[in-house]
């Protein structure tokens, strides 16, 4: 019942996610953050069971963070992004599958590009210029295809964001009230405002 | 929906004169949701060998992998390319190991022995039971409608 999606620009990458913590037919919270910083260039939102998400989550922020005070450098992003990969696919077939699905927003700082990776609970991986997760990607997707194009700039990609969003409000059974932005660029890892869906669609 | 169907691919090899074809399809889909259209199923794993791999994405790049690690190891051992024919055993030892809880792809190989040049195409179950062809060797969701197109266009020695 979540939502995530990604958008990648020139030199970008654009994370949003719904703000919902339910489960079953009760909702917790709608102000709850999702989305965490497993280093500098590094942001991952999800989707799937909660305590899943917590677990796996916070078990791959620390073991990055582990890499990097080892080796005295930052985790590559690609190498990052197979290291949550193998993780979630050996945990496929073991004792109890992690039901996350990933996206992976990255900066590569040696290559100076931005990347983005969709990833399953299977642990298929596949990198994008913009993913969904959830029952709203199938709806976010058809207005990426139509809108998206390379080099789109951060505003731009918000633009598409809130069209998104619109879309959902309209079609989608499942109430969203708030998204969670963020944004990885060479800087770092930035919170832009929140989008909120009450009365028409505003940030604040 | 079977666990072979859950991603869906299409993959064709092909026995030339003195050259082998090998052809997937670029779809990453997650049952009927088109992900990206670009995504690659073939690894090369020797400068004239090549291994692609149907069915579920996970497996076929964990299995791709594992591979690869095997492959380095085997080249680093015997200082010298792998031949098609040992790689066809390697692959086969890989998927049987998990006979009881198979990887759910299938890997395709197509490639030219590294000293007669001679052309060599595979294909196997997922425990890894080997078909060498002399001719071409199909997979994936789409296996059976590639087989029919194989079967009324393709003749020996037909070139690049």
């Amino acid at each position: 019942m979540d939502f995530c999606i990604g958008i990648r620009g020139n030199d970008f990458v654009l994370l949003c996610e719904d703000m919902n913590a339910a489960q079953s037919i009760m909702l917790h919270k709608q102000d709850h953050e999702k989305m965490l910083d497993l280093n500098d260039h590094l942001l991952m939102t999800r989707t799937g069971n909660l305590g899943d998400g917590v677990q796996c989550a916070e078990f791959l922020q620390k073991n990055i963070q582990l890499y990097q005070i080892r080796n005295g450098y930052e985790m590559r992003s690609s190498a990052a992004a197979h290291y949550i990969r193998k993780y979630l696919a050996d945990t496929l077939r073991s004792r109890e599958p992690l039901e996350v699905n990933l996206l992976l927003g990255a900066y590569d700082v040696i290559s100076n590009t931005p990347q983005l990776y969709y990833m399953d609970y299977l642990g298929s991986m596949a990198t994008a210029p913009f993913c969904a997760h959830g029952y709203g990607a199938m709806f976010a997707t058809s207005i990426l295809d139509m809108y998206y194009h390379p080099g789109i700039s951060v505003d731009e990609a918000i633009g598409i964001l809130n069209k998104c969003i619109k879309e959902l409000k309209k079609r989608l059974i499942i109430n969203f009230s708030k998204f969670n932005v963020k944004v990885v660029d060479k800087d770092g890892i930035h919170k832009l405002p929140t989008i909120s869906v009450e009365d028409g669609i505003h940030t604040h | 929906m079977s666990i072979d169907e859950y991603n869906g691919c299409a993959i064709v090899a092909m026995v030339g004169k003195d050259c082998v074809a090998l052809a997937t399809d670029t779809r990453f889909g997650v049952q009927r949701s088109t992900i990206t259209t670009d995504f690659q199923r073939v690894f090369q794993m020797g400068p004239r060998l090549f291994v692609a791999m149907s069915g579920l994405v996970t497996d076929a790049y964990t299995v791709s992998a594992r591979l690869k690690y095997r492959l380095n190891l085997y080249e680093l051992r015997e200082n010298r390319p792998v031949s098609p024919s040992v790689f066809v055993s390697m692959v086969s030892n890989l998927l049987y190991e998990r006979r009881f809880g198979p990887y759910f792809s299938t890997p395709v190989i197509a490639g030219l022995d590294p000293t007669s040049g001679k052309p060599f195409i595979a294909g196997f179950d997922c425990i890894g039971d080997p078909s060498i062809g002399s001719d071409f060797i199909t997979d994936g969701t789409a296996g059976e409608q590639l087989m029919g197109m194989c079967e009324t266009f393709w003749r020996p020695d037909l070139n690049k």
